[in-house]
């Protein structure tokens, strides 16, 4: 039977999970993965378009149809190595880019089924070359050029290993104690394994990437003084790590926390295993999370899994709006978390001891399209309600990190604190770039990670006078 | 990691350490502190920089043992070492000639207080420093605050060294005897710091307090210290530590301060019943 004759299947194979109720006692990761055979049979599904959309649609120009043909023909040491000439991270991107939104989107079979699962499938050679031990490409003779990155998250692991991997030698400052940013104190275990996250920083170290702990840059150095240092040039990734507020009256009660200290708790600091760890995190019954982005739905199934009775989501626009992935909000539903929309809190009222139990909620209603384009949440005149809750999250977006834009005099910044670069995260200061979320806002893995590899290329070009 | 290459016991349960940190030590500026993991396990702490020596690369830091993790780092001896230190962090003390300037330490809080009297010693300023504790037992840092003030003044809440007393009452006398102040640093336990600010609010004194919020990243990330000043919410971590004394909501300070208590106190049970099984 020819190719054209074969009869391709328009559902996608499905990738087994941990049931809800299973899941919920746990931060196990939920999706299990593909094994050789699911994965066999779904890579049989690629059409193999000449034309390859689904690449355009990838981030960091990924030659998909390659390595899904390479998955067809069980050669998973080539597929892999095929994967990794454009992405370090490959186990981490399968598991957290919105491939919906990206390469799948693009795919010819989607007009007429499910799109090939691209995701599960280079999550499944990521996670076979893993299980069995990096390959290490080459690396060329030094170049003598030194690069100082800053932030050890998606953009700057991204720009280090693709720098390291043409010969220069590179240096990764992180501020927290441990690397991987937004990947280990904002991503749970139960969507990224942090194991996993820290055998791909590995395999960049391995690439010859030094990676220093503990390093606040703007304050243990700042980046004059990088340059004064003997580095060529800095990338700057420090991403958007600054909780927003309501601003509401109450805000500052005990058991209302921004998702980003519930997340880092939970996530880098393993407080789901105090006090054998000893950072401590507290949830009540009841728990409400403001917002409906992937960090709430993080944060709700954080929530439900250390113990809550109740958690639901309070979003002031409908379901529609949502602007977390499809599969995280069915996951989290699944779960058994709730939502409440078109809801909006003005009002924290706490006990005696200062301790969150209720809140007041007004009712919106969805008026004309904003400059997001989704419609405009209104206030409900005296529509107030008051909802029992004993813990609070606030999952309402993140701002850039303003430590390197207070310290770094000169360097062009937007009204709204992030950096000003052009489209290969060049800013104004000679040697000095910037990618990710410091330059878009709040965004995702991949993107941060193709800004990190046009950077790099820019860099790359700097450096060896090209530019 | 992070060798400690001296240790002295202060107080029974207040221990110093010197650590060899040269990156820290080169940027450590008066009012800034270090956010330390004493193990894989452990909490982020934050812990004010007591004294640093920028030839030999060592920062010093003085805490008392309260829970697991002051207690964990309270058992290290020299030559052991601590896993994570990050800093400088926060906002420097804000150092120059004011001309007589009150310091008013607290507790394990003189520790914090006394490089930025050395600080204000050095721009020139008169400074008049007041210290206490509960007990003569566990008063801390007296002769080098005596070194870095010109008086000092010593209370005890039992009466056993100095003055019987609260450091705010000791103040209250030092205004009323005709001391004119332009500025006073209050660090300490927040209810003294409040103590403080209320003696100096009705003289108008300017008057800045160093927040001991709770802390996590310490960066500015997760806003587990924001404590309300004039009506508006600040990061201690980022926007201070130092803040107007008298526009700093302390009632709230308190109450969040105390979110954690029963856990800190299973998690030390926790860790004791560990301890004494080995």
């Amino acid at each position: 039977m020819s190719a054209a004759e074969r009869k391709i299947q328009k559902k996608s194979v499905s990738m087994p999970k941990q049931n809800p109720e299973v899941r919920i006692r746990n931060f196990n990761e939920v999706a299990l993965g593909y094994n050789e055979e699911q994965a066999l049979a779904e890579a049989e599904r690629c059409l193999q378009c000449k034309n390859a959309p689904c690449i355009k649609g990838c981030p960091v120009e990924i030659d998909i149809p390659v390595f899904i043909k390479l998955i067809r023909e069980r050669n998973f040491e080539a597929a892999i190595k095929k994967i990794k000439e454009k992405n370090s991270l490959p186990a981490i991107c399968g598991r957290v880019c919105p491939q919906e939104e990206q390469c799948q989107k693009y795919c010819t079979l989607g007009k007429v089924g499910d799109p090939v699962s691209i995701g599960r499938l280079e999550r499944f050679v990521a996670d076979w070359e893993r299980e069995r031990g990096f390959n290490i490409p080459e690396i060329p003779a030094s170049t003598g050029k030194a690069v100082a990155v800053i932030g050890s998250g998606p953009a700057g692991l991204t720009v280090a290993a693709d720098l390291a991997k043409l010969g220069h030698k590179v240096v990764v400052f992180e501020a927290l104690h441990l690397p991987g940013g937004v990947l280990m104190y904002g991503i749970p275990e139960f969507r990224l394994p942090k194991v996993i996250v820290q055998a791909e920083v590995d395999y960049i170290r391995k690439l010859g990437v030094e990676i220093r702990l503990n390093h606040l840059i703007g304050r243990t150095y700042t980046i004059p003084e990088l340059l004064k240092r003997g580095f060529n040039a800095v990338f700057i990734g420090t991403g958007a790590g600054l909780p927003q507020f309501l601003n509401v009256p109450g805000e500052n009660l005990s058991g209302i926390y921004s998702a980003n200290e519930f997340l880092i708790r939970v996530n880098l600091m393993k407080a789901y295993m105090f006090p054998e760890y000893d950072t401590p995190i507290k949830v009540g019954r009841r728990v409400a999370v403001i917002g409906a982005g992937n960090v709430a739905m993080d944060a709700a199934r954080s929530a439900l899994r250390l113990g809550a009775e109740q958690v639901y989501i309070v979003y002031r626009r409908s379901r529609e709006e949502m602007p977390a992935r499809k599969e995280e909000i069915e996951n989290a539903e699944e779960e058994g978390v709730q939502f409440c929309f078109l809801a909006a809190p003005v009002r924290f009222i706490g006990d005696d001891r200062g301790w969150v139990k209720q809140m007041e909620c007004i009712r919106m209603e969805l008026g004309p399209p904003d400059e997001s384009g989704r419609r405009r949440p209104m206030p409900v005149k005296d529509s107030g309600f008051i909802v029992d809750a004993d813990t609070v999250i606030i999952a309402i977006g993140r701002t850039p990190n303003p430590i390197i834009q207070c310290t770094t005099e000169g360097l062009a910044v937007t009204q709204w604190g992030t950096i000003v670069t052009d489209e290969n995260g060049k800013t104004n200061i000679e040697g000095v770039y910037a990618g990710g979320d410091i330059v878009t806002g709040e965004a995702t893995v991949i993107s941060a990670m193709g800004a990190g590899k046009r950077a790099a290329r820019a860099i790359h070009e700097y450096l060896t006078g090209k530019a | 990691m992070y060798p400690i290459v001296e240790k002295r016991v202060l107080a029974s349960n207040i221990k110093s350490v010197k650590v060899l940190a040269p990156e820290i030590a080169e940027k450590a500026q008066a009012g800034q502190f270090v956010i330390v993991r004493v193990d894989e396990k452990g909490e982020r702490i934050p812990l004010t920089l007591v004294d640093w020596n920028r030839s030999e690369g060592t920062i010093s830091l003085i805490f008392l043992e309260v829970g697991v993790s002051t207690r964990k780092l309270g058992k290290l001896e020299r030559g052991e070492a601590i896993l994570d230190v990050a800093g400088p962090l926060g906002c420097p003390s804000e150092i120059r000639n004011y001309g007589t300037v009150c310091v008013v330490g607290g507790g394990v809080g003189i520790a914090a207080a006394y490089p930025i009297a050395r600080a204000l010693k050095e721009s020139g300023n008169k400074v008049i420093s007041i210290i206490g504790a509960r007990t003569a037992g566990l008063l801390i840092l007296e002769e080098e605050m005596g070194k870095v003030s010109d008086e000092l003044y010593i209370s005890t809440d039992d009466g056993t060294k100095g003055y019987k007393g609260f450091v705010s009452d000791v103040l209250k006398m030092l205004i009323l005897k005709g001391y004119n102040f332009n500025l006073v640093y209050a660090i300490g336990p927040a209810v003294m710091m409040r103590a403080v600010a209320e003696t100096t609010r009705p003289y108008k004194i300017k008057t800045i307090a160093s927040l001991n919020s709770i802390m996590v990243d310490g960066m500015g990330m997760c806003g587990a210290c924001r404590v309300t000043v004039g009506g508006k919410t600040k990061f201690a971590c980022v926007d201070g530590p130092e803040f107007d004394a008298h526009q700093v909501d302390f009632g709230e300070l308190i109450k969040r301060q105390m979110f954690f208590l029963p856990e800190e106190k299973l998690a030390l049970e926790k860790w004791e019943s560990r301890e004494c099984c080995k």
